[in-house]
């Protein structure tokens, strides 16, 4: 076998957690499907018979095949870890390390793409690669948020990737909240490298493929915790480190690894390095670079590439308005101005546009629905008024009700002629914060159109809470 | 028969010529049904009806020159152009007329005996069919790479690869004509977007070597046979034999599939072809009672000595030689980047030979490049030129050696396209040329010229981009345009001064010699 797939699907989703309180993150509907079905659809699509999924246990409940709606027979390896304190992506890869043979492509649940795969593993493949990657250029989101004032801020750090003059080997990354006084390149780099393109406006998709010596490193080396934030870095210097001396004698092996401690990474890849490889290497007449002196790829035996997709669709949801995004090109994808989910009940006169409904929803009649998604199970009486705005599953929008470029929680009841626009964003920032807030326009209140009120609603129906008065 | 024989006497002494001409194609018909036998009846005829019309009837002596052919058409066109000419020349020749009869009977003997060698005279050309020849029921057959253009043999390439569940590769842009009967790839489409990607049909050592292959990363000869050679090595590992079965038959079965696919990734050399040869006999060697295990080790011990037998050993042994030819104070010429021809001069350097090199390069590979860096990372004195100064620059070499991707059994050189041209301008200079080649690279193959069966990379290799242009960046919407980008050339052996094998220093013209004695060995 060549590559084995790795689904991390135990994050939490803590940049949305308006939607994640109650749906776990691989489970949210995007176009009706659970998000985790997109990766696992490109996954089948390319060829893929096995996926194994690291997950948590609640999710592992709902993972059942019909649950997800796969066509194929991808096998599902689902292997479940507690959640306890932070486990990172690398401590999960370390987790099902008894089960990976070969080298592995990790991939992240809330990936939505349509990247021909096969261009990420040639780069593996041809080069022999000790990690490739998928980048793709950053969208900027237009659509109003739910929740938020404005557009929405650069407030997410920028990475500043540098790739060499093919724009395929990946030559130095870094993020700008570990950027202190500016960039640093180190002389060893520009020296083999004169050429390179730092590119700011790309967004990592969370696809690598990570060579079996790189997973028998971090087992041994337990400090690393992500992968995207740890290793990968990591991976990128360790390109252009001083190579230690290869010893050729297994004895100068062992001595050399007891004296560093932590095992290095070239020892355990380079042993594997055969004698017809460097001698085929030696014969070709072909080099991945002119100018300077030095061999192909000058030597080194750690490489690290990327694809930059230039077109086509990826996206992370891994924010809300990412999620929003997705939903409206998920839908466009499909050709279709809007999806309905299964099981819906559409009354008549009833207005949808650019919209997700879900399944078993109930909509009645003279309702206006634009811009919007609503997920499973909800409940929209007559004559409302939804616009822009995301309302979670099972909520209840009571008649007449005028919901603007809001986000209604789970199981929520918006009550009749119930009016909510949003202007402040102040709920995002602070988890307890968004729990205390309040919804004006349920029970306590009577009045729920005194203009007041609506201008300065708050966006986030309370989950457990509320404060009365 | 006699009857026949007399009717046709008195036909050709009471018609002229144009009767005469019908008589003939009569008697050429009714000869090629009746086959061979004829042939020394005709020319018992024909020398009796010479003796009859010894006066000046060149009609008839003309016509008699048809009589005893049962040739092939071919033979007999000509035959009817030299007729012609004699007719033309009515001022009575006797003695070159006889002299024509006696060529004429000479050829019908050596027709007569050489027919059934007729069919290997015939040029294996993939353009011209030859007529249909009735006397010859053996036609040879082409290979499919070089039928192209012919729907019947693409569509049974399409069926085999079908069968072995290999993806057919799709042919990119415009060819131009002459070479419409080759495939054309496009770099950007790999073969691998049509597989699936934990690939399961084709071991992933098969499928990174297609990949580095038709992505030029693993170029050359002999990096090519060895890496080739190293997949098959992990192959044979990862191979397990399926029971009821025997483990020489399956596993070359096996291997059938991952030819194919390495031939649609890149179209394999005469090295590979040879390796595979080998390797398919040295599995089919091993004997049914032999447990598997043993039976591995025993194959990938066979691959690494062939690898350092034919590849290693050979290099050294040619190094050896032709460190003999190169002297103090000479100035070298190579073309391309060669690693044989690289290995040898490094030697030469490291034995205290004071020589400089000149390196020729062309596009749009320019792997000179490469050679150059190696060279002068060992202290040698390099020049670099483009292969269109190569005659400026030749007065001042001494020698030049070139390397070879196959020497083919009629004595040609196949090697890198320019190279022909080098050979051809050294020769003209009366500057040696000494092709260096292991003898792995021999092949029975016979070419005269480089269209027949060549191959052509990506045309867009040669589109450049300078200053921020890409120039020749839509090419293909010009209708009357077509990019050509060939490989290889043949250099005919008259141009070859020497060639240095691992068998010794031998002339180009015997290479058909060492052939038979290596198959022989074998």
């Amino acid at each position: 076998m060549e590559l084995q797939a790795v689904l991390m699907a135990a994050g939490g989703g803590s940049r949305m957690m308006e939607l994640t309180y109650n749906t776990h993150k691989p489970l949210l509907p995007v176009g009706n499907k659970p998000l985790i079905w997109y990766p696992l659809n490109l996954l089948e699509r390319v060829g893929f018979e096995e996926v194994i999924i690291i997950t948590t246990k609640d999710v592992q409940k709902m993972l059942t095949p019909d649950r997800l709606k796969l066509d194929g027979k991808m096998k599902l390896d689902v292997v479940c870890i507690q959640l306890e304190g932070e486990m990172g992506t690398a401590d999960a890869l370390r987790h099902v390390q008894q089960k990976i043979k070969t080298d592995v492509l990790v991939l992240s649940c809330d990936l939505i793409t349509d990247v021909a795969l096969h261009e990420v593993v040639d780069l593996f493949r041809a080069h022999n690669a000790s990690m490739a990657m998928l980048m793709s250029k950053l969208h900027e989101f237009t659509e109003t948020v739910p929740g938020q004032k404005g557009k929405k801020k650069a407030g997410e750090q920028r990475d500043f990737v540098g790739v060499d003059a093919t724009g395929q080997r990946l030559l130095f990354m870094a993020n700008e909240a570990d950027l202190e006084d500016g960039l640093t390149i180190r002389k060893s780099i520009m020296c083999k490298h004169p050429s390179m393109r730092i590119r700011t406006g790309l967004l990592d998709a969370h696809l690598y493929c990570l060579k079996r010596c790189v997973v028998d490193f971090l087992v041994e080396n337990k400090n690393i915790s992500s992968i995207r934030g740890e290793l990968i870095p990591y991976l990128v210097r360790k390109q252009f480190s001083k190579s230690v001396n290869l010893p050729n004698n297994k004895d100068e092996v062992e001595m050399s690894q007891k004296m560093e401690g932590q095992t290095n990474l070239e020892i355990l890849g380079s042993c594997k390095d055969e004698e017809l490889l460097r001698l085929t290497q030696e014969r070709s007449c072909w080099n991945d670079h002119h100018g300077d002196m030095s061999e192909a790829y000058h030597g080194g035996k750690v490489r690290c590439y990327v694809h930059i997709m230039e077109d086509g669709v990826c996206y992370r949801v891994n924010t809300l308005a990412a999620y929003i995004e997705a939903n409206r090109m998920v839908s466009a994808g499909v050709g279709a101005d809007s999806i309905i989910g299964a099981s819906c009940q559409i009354s008549d006169k009833t207005s949808i546009k650019r919209s997700t409904v879900g399944a078993s929803s109930t909509v009645r009649e003279k309702v206006k629905i634009t811009n919007s998604i609503l997920m499973n199970g909800v409940t929209v009486e007559e004559g409302c008024n939804i616009q822009g705005s995301v309302i979670c599953s099972n909520a209840v929008i009571g008649r007449n009700a005028d919901i603007k470029y809001c986000l209604v929680g789970s199981s929520q009841r918006i009550e009749p002629d119930g009016e909510c626009l949003t202007v402040t964003q102040n709920a995002g920032i602070h988890l307890h914060y968004v729990y205390g807030c309040l919804f004006i326009c349920v029970k306590t209140h009577s009045t729920p159109h005194s203009s007041a009120v609506s201008r300065v609603c708050c966006v986030h129906v309370c989950v457990r809470q509320r404060v009365a008065g | 028969m006699a009857d026949a024989d007399e009717t046709s006497k008195q036909a050709e002494r009471n018609t002229n010529v144009g009767d005469g001409i019908a008589v003939k194609k009569q008697d050429i018909a009714r000869a090629k049904n009746e086959g061979k036998e004829l042939t020394k009846d005709e020319k018992q005829r024909l020398r009796k009806e010479k003796k009859q019309q010894k006066k000046n009837k060149k009609d008839d002596k003309g016509e008699s020159e048809h009589e005893n052919v049962p040739l092939p058409p071919s033979q007999a066109v000509v035959q009817c152009q030299s007729q012609k000419v004699c007719t033309s020349e009515k001022p009575a020749k006797s003695k070159a007329e006889q002299r024509a009869e006696r060529r004429a009977r000479q050829e019908a003997d050596r027709a007569a005996k050489g027919k059934k060698g007729e069919s290997a005279q015939q040029p294996p050309s993939g353009k011209s069919k030859a007529p249909p020849n009735e006397l010859q029921p053996v036609v040879k057959r082409l290979p499919e790479h070089v039928q192209v253009d012919d729907p019947a043999a693409v569509r049974k390439l399409a069926k085999k690869l079908e069968r072995q569940q290999i993806p057919v590769r799709s042919e990119y842009g415009y060819k131009v004509s002459l070479f419409s009967h080759l495939h054309q790839y496009s770099r950007k489409a790999p073969l691998t977007q049509q597989i699936s990607i934990p690939s399961t049909v084709i071991h992933p050592y098969i499928v990174r070597l297609g990949l580095q292959y038709s992505q030029g990363i693993v170029a050359g000869s002999n990096a090519r046979s060895i890496a080739l050679l190293h997949a098959f090595q992990k192959v044979i590992q990862d191979y397990k034999t399926p029971p009821n079965e025997e483990l020489s038959r399956d596993l070359v079965n096996k291997l059938k599939p991952y030819i194919s696919y390495l031939n649609q990734c890149r179209p394999l050399s005469a090295s590979m072809g040879n390796a595979i040869k080998y390797v398919k006999k040295e599995i089919s060697n091993i004997p049914c009672l032999c447990k598997e295990e043993e039976a591995k080790k025993q194959l990938l011990s066979c691959i690494d000595n062939y690898i350092k037998e034919k590849i290693t050993l050979a290099a050294t042994t040619i190094s050896a030689y032709a460190i003999e030819k190169i002297s103090n104070g000479d100035v070298i010429l190579v073309y391309g980047c060669s690693s044989l021809v690289n290995h040898i001069l490094c030697d030469a350097f490291d034995k205290k030979r004071k020589f400089s090199v000149i390196v020729v390069d062309s596009r749009p590979r320019l792997e000179g490049r490469e050679a150059l860096r190696r060279l002068v990372k060992k202290g040698i004195c390099c020049t670099y030129v483009l292969i269109s100064a190569v005659s400026y620059i030749l007065p001042e070499v001494s020698k030049v050696f070139l390397g070879a991707h196959a020497l083919l059994a009629n004595g040609y050189v196949m090697s890198r396209v320019g190279t022909s041209q080098i050979a051809l301008v050294a020769k003209a200079y009366n500057v040696p040329v000494l092709v260096c080649c292991e003898t792995y690279k021999f092949c029975e193959r016979v070419q005269t010229d480089s269209f027949v069966s060549n191959e052509l990379d990506d045309p867009d290799d040669l589109m450049v981009t300078r200053k921020g242009k890409i120039h020749l960046e839509n090419w293909q919407d010009i209708r009357q345009l077509g990019l050509l980008n060939l490989v290889y050339d043949v250099t005919p052996p008259d141009f070859v001064d020497l060639v240095i094998t691992d068998l010794g220093m031998i002339p180009c013209t015997s290479v058909p010699v060492v052939l038979r004695v290596k198959n022989v060995d074998q």
